[in-house]
This record gives C-alpha cells, sequence and structure tokens, in this order.
C-alpha cells in the first residue's frame, strides 16, 4: 500500500525546504558579511557548493543512468573556459546580466559537447563509454593546451593559463545554482523521465520492450549531466580568476567519482554529503594533505568491497519527510486520507 | 626515405612496448570482462624497481630486469586477489571502479614514497647501432623489437599449446561450465594476472630502455595507449593485442614526423573513438550478444 | 484426424472478421550463416490465447525476440494489426502493441513494485519536462491518474498490498506476476509470455490459467504464450504452434496437436531410439 503515515501536504513541504534553503542562505551570507566566516572559509565554502554541483550531476549519470563516464573534468574545463572568455569579453555587461548569462553559455557549451561525446558512446557497452568519456576529457586537456597554435591568436593561453577571470562567483551565486541543480535534478527523477532514466538502470532491455526510448534518455540524462558540470565549470573560473589546463585532467574526474560512490550512487544527499566532507576534511586538516590521494584511492576500493551501496545506499533524504514521521507519531487529530502520488 | 624508415622503427619500437602491454589488458578482459585500469601502473611500479635494483642497489642490470619482471607479476596476483576475487560476484561497474581505485592508490603511492620528480634510469642494454638503407636503428629499438616479438611467440604457444593455456581459453569463453569440468578458475585467473603482468615487467624494461626514466605518473598515459592498441585490436584477441600496439606504435611516430607531436595523444583518442563508432569489436574482435 | 498445413491459420470464429493482432509471413533469421529460425508463417486472432511448445533449443524464444524486434528478421514480413513492422525498435515494437514478459525475468529490482508499474505506463503519462520540473498542475494530474491505473493493474493480481515493496524481493511466482502487469500497463494489443508457470507449483499454476483468461476477457488482446507445462497448454491456448529446429512442424488444435506423430517425434524421438 502506499504509505500510510500522515503526510504533510505537497505545497506546504515545497514551502518548508524553500523556507529553510533561504534561512540558510541569509544566516550564511550574513555570517560572511560581518566576517564571522572568515575570508578564507568562505572559500572553502564555495569550493564545497561547486563540488557538490559536480558530484550530484556525475550521479545524474552514474548512479541514476548507471554508466561510468570518466570525463565528468572535461565537461567541466569546457564550461570553464567558454563561461571565462565569455566573461572576460562581457566586461561592458551588468553584472545581473553577465553572471546568468555566463553560467548558461557554460552550462550549455559543455551540453553540446556531452551531446557530440553522448551520441556514439552511449551506443557502447558500459566499460566502453567509460573508455571513450575518458579519452574525450584527454582530448579536452590537449587541445585547451594547444588550440592558440592552431588559431594562431591566443584563446586558452595554454600552458601559460587564462588569467584575469573576472572573480564574479559568490556565496550566494554558488548556493543558488547548488539549490536549482538539485531541485531540477529532484524533481526529473520523481517524473516518468526519471524512472525512464532509472529503468534504463535497471535492465535495458526490459526498458526498451516497455516502449521506453532508451537513447532518447540515455542521451537526455548524459546531456544535462555535462550541462550541470559545465556551470559548475564556470562558477569554479569566477571562483579562481584564472585556468590552467591541468586543473581538469583525469585525476579531477576520479575525485568527482570519489565523492559520488562514497555518498552511495544513486543517492542525492549522499553526493552532497560526500562532496562537503571530501571538499572540507583536506582543507581543514593541511597536514593530511599529502595522504589525500592515497586515502581517496583506498576508500574509493574499501567501498565498492565492503559496502558498494556507498554509505548512504540509494536512501534519498528529505526534511519534510522526517517531520511527517514525527507528526505521524503524535495522537491521529482528523487524520487526513493518505494521499496518492505524494512527492517524498 | 631514410627518415620514413628510422621513423617506422621508432613506430615498431614503442608499438612493441603497446603490444606487451595491450596483451595484459586484453586476457584479462577476456577472462573476468574487466578493463583492468592498474594494468599501466603495474609498469610504472615494474620501472621502479628496476631504478632501486639499478641506479640505487647497484646490482647489474640482468638483476633489475629480472627483478622487475618478477615484481610485476606477484603485484599482478597480489592486486586480484586482494581487490577483485572477492568482488567476482559484484556488478561491473563496482570492479571497474576498484579497478580506478588501485590505479589511483598505485600513482598516490608512488608519488608518497618515490616523489613526484622523476628519476632518471641508467642504461639497461648498450651495443652498436645497425645502418638500414641510409637509416640510424639504434640498438635499443632492435632489442625491443626482438624480445617483444619473442615473448609474444612464446605467448601464443602456450595459450595454444599448453594445459594452462587451454585451461584459460575455457574460463573465458564460459567461466560456470569451466568450473563444472574440474577447472580451478581462482588459479587460472591467477595465472592470467600473472601472465599479464609478466608481459607488463617486460614492457616496463624495454619503455625504460627508450625513455631511460621513472615517474608516478607514467604507466597512465602507456596504459591508456595500450589500452586503446587493445581495443583497436579486438579486446580480448592475442594477435588484434599485437598488430593494435604496433598499429597505434606507427601512427605515433608518424604523427610526430610530420610534426604535430603535442597533438600525437589526441590522435590516439581519436582513433579509439572512430573504432569504437565504426567497428566496436575492433580488427580481431568478435561480437558478443546478450542473451535475451 | 486429417492433418493441417503448417501454413494454414486458425483464427478463431469470433475473430474472424476483424485485422489479426499479429501476421507472420516465410518470418526467419540466421545468426551467422546459422538459420535459427525459418519460414514462420503464424497468424493470430485478435482474442484468441495460442501457444508456441516445442523442445528446449527449437527457437521459442527467438520467435518471441522477432516478433519484439531485438532481433531483425533476415526473410519475411510482420504485420502487426495490418502493418508492417520493418525497421521498427523495440520500443517503437510496443508503442505499436506489443508487450512481453522475459523467460529469465526482468524486472526492475531496485526499485518498487510501484514504479516497475509506472514504467509500464509511461507513454501513458503524458507529461513533458518542463510541466515536470515546474510541478505545474497537469504533473500532479497525470501522476495521480497513473498511480490510480497502475494499482488498478496490480489489483488484478492481488497485489496491490506489495505496491511499496522492492520488485526484487518479491517471491519468484510474484515477480512473474508483476512481468505480466507491467508488459499489460503498456496498453498492448498483442502479449507475449515467455514460460509464464516456470517455477510455478500446479495450484499456482492453474491460478495463472484462470488470471490468462481473465486478461484476455478484460482487455480483449491476444495472448502468445510459449510454455512447457501441457496442462497449461492444452488447457487454455485455443491454437498451438509446435516449433522444432526452428520451424513450425505442426499447427492445431489442443486434441490435434496431442495426436500428431510429428510432435510426439520430437518430443520423444523416433520409435526405436
Amino acid at each position: 500500500m502506499i504509505k500510510q503515515a500522515r503526510d504533510i501536504p505537497t505545497p506546504v513541504k515545497y514551502l518548508i525546504n524553500l523556507a529553510l534553503f533561504i534561512i540558510f542562505l541569509v544566516v550564511v551570507n550574513s555570517m560572511i558579511a560581518s566576517k564571522t566566516i572568515s575570508g578564507y572559509y568562505t572559500k572553502v565554502i564555495m569550493l564545497i557548493g561547486i563540488n557538490i554541483i559536480l558530484a550530484v550531476s556525475l550521479n545524474l549519470a552514474t548512479g541514476y543512468l548507471g554508466q561510468l563516464p570518466l570525463g565528468h573534468a572535461g565537461f567541466m574545463a569546457v564550461g570553464a573556459y567558454s563561461s571565462a572568455i565569455f566573461m572576460k569579453a562581457a566586461s561592458a555587461l551588468p553584472m545581473f546580466i553577465a553572471l546568468p548569462l555566463g553560467l548558461m553559455i557554460g552550462g550549455t557549451v559543455a551540453g553540446i559537447f556531452g551531446f557530440i561525446i553522448g551520441i556514439p558512446a552511449l551506443r557502447l557497452r558500459g566499460d566502453y563509454l567509460a573508455i571513450i568519456t575518458l579519452g574525450f576529457g584527454e582530448i579536452i586537456r590537449v587541445i585547451l593546451l594547444n588550440i592558440d597554435s592552431v588559431l594562431g591568436f591566443n584563446l586558452t593561453y595554454g600552458a601559460a593559463s587564462l588569467k584575469n577571470i573576472p572573480k564574479t562567483t559568490t556565496f550566494l551565486g554558488t548556493f543558488i545554482c547548488v539549490f536549482i541543480v538539485c531541485y531540477v535534478i529532484h524533481t526529473m527523477m520523481k517524473s516518468r523521465h526519471g524512472r525512464a532514466i532509472l529503468s534504463i538502470r535497471e535492465n535495458e532491455i526490459a526498458a526498451e520492450s516497455c516502449g521506453i526510448k532508451t537513447t532518447y534518455y540515455k542521451t537526455m540524462a548524459f546531456v544535462m549531466s555535462a550541462f550541470f558540470a559545465g556551470v559548475a565549470g564556470s562558477l569554479y573560473a569566477g571562483y579562481l580568476g584564472i585556468l590552467n589546463p591541468s586543473n581538469f585532467g583525469f585525476m579531477k574526474s576520479i575525485e568527482i567519482l570519489v565523492m559520488v560512490v562514497l555518498g552511495g550512487m544513486g543517492s542525492m544527499i549522499g553526493s552532497v554529503i560526500s562532496a562537503t566532507v571530501l571538499t572540507a576534511l583536506p582543507e581543514l586538516l593541511r597536514a593530511f594533505a599529502d595522504y589525500r590521494m592515497v586515502a581517496y584511492s583506498l576508500l574509493l576500493i574499501a567501498v565498492m568491497i565492503f559496502k558498494p551501496s556507498g554509505l548512504m545506499g540509494t536512501y534519498d533524504f528529505s526534511l519534510s519527510r522526517l517531520l511527517g514521521k514525527g507528526l505521524s507519531r503524535l495522537p491521529a487529530r482528523n487524520a487526513s486520507p493518505a494521499r496518492k502520488g505524494d512527492d517524498r | 626515405m631514410s627518415t620514413v624508415i628510422s621513423q617506422i622503427f621508432n613506430g615498431l619500437q614503442s608499438g612493441s612496448v603497446y603490444a606487451l602491454v595491450a596483451l595484459g589488458y586484453s586476457m584479462v578482459y577476456g577472462i573476468i570482462m574487466l578493463l583492468n585500469f592498474a594494468h599501466g601502473d603495474i609498469i610504472m611500479v615494474g620501472a621502479y624497481v628496476a631504478w632501486i635494483m639499478i641506479a640505487k642497489a647497484g646490482l647489474p642490470p640482468a638483476v633489475g630486469v629480472v627483478a622487475a619482471v618478477v615484481g610485476c607479476t606477484l603485484l599482478g596476483i597480489t592486486i586480484e586477489k586482494v581487490a577483485y576475487a572477492p568482488l567476482r560476484k559484484s556488478p561491473r561497474l563496482s570492479l571497474l571502479i576498484t579497478a580506478i581505485g588501485i590505479s589511483f592508490f598505485l600513482e598516490n603511492l608512488a608519488q608518497l614514497v618515490m616523489g613526484a620528480g622523476a628519476k632518471s634510469m641508467p642504461e639497461i642494454v648498450s651495443g652498436p647501432g645497425l645502418s638500414f638503407a641510409g637509416a640510424n636503428i639504434s640498438f635499443v629499438a632492435m632489442v625491443t623489437i626482438v624480445v617483444a616479438v619473442i615473448s609474444m611467440v612464446l605467448l601464443t604457444i602456450l595459450v595454444q599449446r599448453t594445459k594452462m593455456g587451454k585451461a584459460m581459453r575455457a574460463v573465458s569463453e564460459d567461466m560456470d561450465s569451466a568450473r563444472l569440468m574440474g577447472i580451478s578458475v581462482n588459479r587460472t585467473i591467477s595465472f592470467t594476472f600473472a601472465l599479464g603482468s609478466a608481459l607488463a615487467g617486460i614492457g616496463a624494461v624495454l619503455y625504460s630502455c627508450a625513455y631511460p626514466q621513472a615517474s608516478p605518473t607514467m604507466g597512465s598515459m602507456l596504459g591508456l595507449k595500450a589500452f586503446v592498441a587493445a581495443v583497436l585490436g579486438g579486446i580480448g584477441s592475442i594477435p588484434g593485442a599485437m598488430i593494435g600496439g604496433f598499429a597505434i606504435g606507427l601512427l605515433e611516430a608518424f604523427v610526430s614526423a610530420v610534426g604535430l607531436s603535442v597533438w600525437k595523444e589526441g590522435a590516439v583518442f581519436a582513433i579509439l573513438i572512430l573504432v569504437l563508432l565504426i567497428k566496436p569489436t575492433g580488427i580481431m574482435g568478435r561480437v558478443i550478444t546478450e542473451k535475451v | 484426424m486429417p492433418r493441417r498445413d503448417p501454413h494454414e491459420t486458425l483464427i478463431p470464429e469470433r475473430d474472424k472478421d476483424k485485422t489479426p493482432a499479429i501476421e507472420c509471413i516465410g518470418l526467419g533469421i540466421d545468426f551467422g550463416g546459422l538459420t535459427a529460425v525459418d519460414d514462420f508463417n503464424f497468424t493470430l486472432g485478435r482474442t484468441e490465447i495460442a501457444g508456441l511448445i516445442g523442445p528446449n533449443g527449437a527457437g521459442k524464444t527467438t520467435v518471441f525476440n522477432l516478433l519484439t524486434k531485438v532481433y531483425q528478421p533476415t526473410r519475411g514480413r510482420m504485420l502487426l494489426e495490418g502493418r508492417d513492422t520493418k525497421n521498427m525498435t523495440t520500443a517503437q515494437a510496443n508503442r505499436a502493441g506489443i508487450a512481453r514478459t522475459f523467460q529469465n525475468i526482468r524486472l526492475f529490482k531496485e526499485l518498487t513494485v510501484l514504479d516497475n508499474v509506472l514504467i509500464g505506463l509511461h507513454n501513458e503519462i503524458h507529461v513533458n519536462l518542463a510541466q515536470a520540473i515546474l510541478r505545474l498542475p497537469s504533473y500532479w494530474r497525470c501522476e495521480r491518474v497513473a498511480r490510480e491505473r497502475a494499482m488498478d493493474l496490480l489489483s488484478i493480481f492481488d497485489m496491490t498490498g506489495v505496491a511499496d515493496k522492492k520488485a526484487g524481493s518479491l517471491p519468484y511466482g510474484a515477480q512473474r506476476r508483476l512481468e505480466i502487469v507491467r508488459a499489460l500497463a503498456t496498453n498492448p494489443t498483442l502479449l507475449l509470455l515467455d514460460e509464464p508457470a516456470a517455477g510455478m507449483n500446479p495450484s499456482e499454476t492453474s491460478e495463472l490459467m484462470e488470471n490468462i483468461r481473465k486478461i484476455r476477457d478484460m482487455f480483449q488482446i491476444s495472448i502468445l504464450l510459449i510454455e512447457h507445462d501441457m496442462n497449461l497448454v492444452m488447457g487454455i491456448c485455443e491454437g498451438i504452434a509446435v516449433l522444432n529446429y526452428g520451424r513450425i512442424i505442426a499447427k492445431g488444435t489442443p486434441e490435434e496437436i496431442k495426436s500428431d506423430p510429428d510432435v510426439i517425434e520430437a518430443y520423444l524421438g523416433k520409435k526405436g531410439h
């Protein structure tokens, strides 16, 4: 049966979530403004936000769709460079136009690349997709390093780094993006589109025989994942102010994968938590920095062997459900009938 | 003309190394359907072992070579036993992620222990070069090609003629049926890893002769290119891996020869993508269809 | 009893004036020079229940894979309600009206029973991505209707009580039933059941027979099933085709099939061996 627990009406749930998020934004933002949170920690928090977007977007392709792209850093790089080049050129535009436009450009260019690489790659079995995307990531890096000599003018500045990018990324901007990305992925996954994506992960042949256009949905999820990686890249460009192709190597892709795997493939909250922890910990424990990568890799192996579902499994946390459970323990007063079709 | 010939030999030399490494990918894929991402890093470990023996301990090169091959073999078996064997019944994605983890672990451990900088490798073999149609062919290149070809011939005999080779072919055909026929699947898989890793050890030594350096990340790009070679030749196929290895080596040599050496990695991956698009089974590969 | 021609059609009287659910004309497929199915001529009435039987490896599942376009035929044509299915994909064949279950169950194991059925209803839910992400009223309405429909379908097999359970956690028989529900959710005109009674005990099997009839009567669809349980096949099928080495060796009513010497030989081997 559909859960009989007394549910909070859906619009109220949404309002609760939105309100909590706004409170979070306002509180942290005022703490940053009043220097209660130092500039250094503000930077760490922004990096956490960017990594959350990366992890959540990779989770869409890995956890939900069941593919293993190893070129996520490549999509991030494409987004970062295209948005950075735009932002440098568009310095005359007012910020409230240039900034969203820059993010959209970063995302769109990455999405287009996702489409170009996804169409052929998604026809192949899982492990070939891993390799093809890995190859793609490397090609992107080689192109960013050497494209200037082909073009005959300076576009990416290759190994000399793209410098003087407007540092437009703020705490507020980053976390509004985090919210939008999480919201879009969450609502999509709870619709027929999301179920189609999950069915492909579960059993592609059965999905196909249920009338689901598997190629279409695979491509859709893959492009979406690339798009959001591009958005994260744009934020990253505005965060660092300087870009070098070596920022986006294979290691970066693996780092994002570790976040997703550790959090539990297919759990958005898992990705959010592990992106937060894995970004914050090494920053806070500087002495540990040398061992970070070794620890990451051991963690990855250990999780696969001992708890392949990751720390959160496929569990999707929801504040309103937690509240709903709390309420259902109270004695029932004019209990509302169980609602079908509720979002969790 | 002479530059063409010397480029061909350059290509064959690096192609020999790719082919040896590609064989390891191909055999492991054939038997447990795993892209062993850590395979390239086994080469890196082999190079460090050789460096420690020859440069640090001052032992003769021959000892270094044997130590590298033995070290790689043991490492390959250990990785399989510790990390892959517990996952034999798990989804393929878990196995693949574990392999990536191992690769990542070896690279970072090497960086921690040996430092990020490259160690320069002393000369392992030396001898007179050969002049052929106006082109100079180095002694190292000749040794590399000859050793690689001999290794491949021995491997082919081993797989085609021996009992263990038969067991390997049986397990890669159908693991469960092989088990029912009394073949020890675990031993066969270990043997496959040992064999692949030993070839990687030989590859490590030959690679160190050509590029006398050892660095923590040397295995990753080499491994990736060898993997491309395996896919190009048809993954799971031994002759395919050899053909693919030489093809990739020659491709790189020619891309460099026309002055596009910064693009040579891009060209290798472009080949990979093209192959997967046009003929995903590679040159010698078989079609594997899922039973519905 | 007179033998029937293997190419003859066996449509029941009541379906004679309707377009057949499916019509196969000389369908055949080769795998690398090996002929798996050949000269497959078969017509199925709009509300007919038919059986496809034959020894193991006779090509029965291959026929299902041809009908559902998992494989494209090497030869021959296949008409679905009179429409040619040439170059259709599996998904298109499903939307054109063919649904199936699998011999080795293929459920979405990690998802709930309800989600499995909702995925079957995929093409019955008309919500676009923007409506879903913005949670417009149309999204809520469609989701509610779909859930109600899914629960109705589950109630055919008394499965509403396990709607929230993971599909993979169900007992074997229930998994087979869920596959049928999921197939029905795609609103088919032809339902293909691949060994629906495999692993079921006699009482479950007779319940299944009742349910197959019930489904046919409720949805007015045609059903083709592969089955080794002869009680089930002889009990509910109106027409039976017997396949051996990829060819139809006999067609007829259950009575005719039971006494056909070729069928007996295919199953029991030649006399004197």
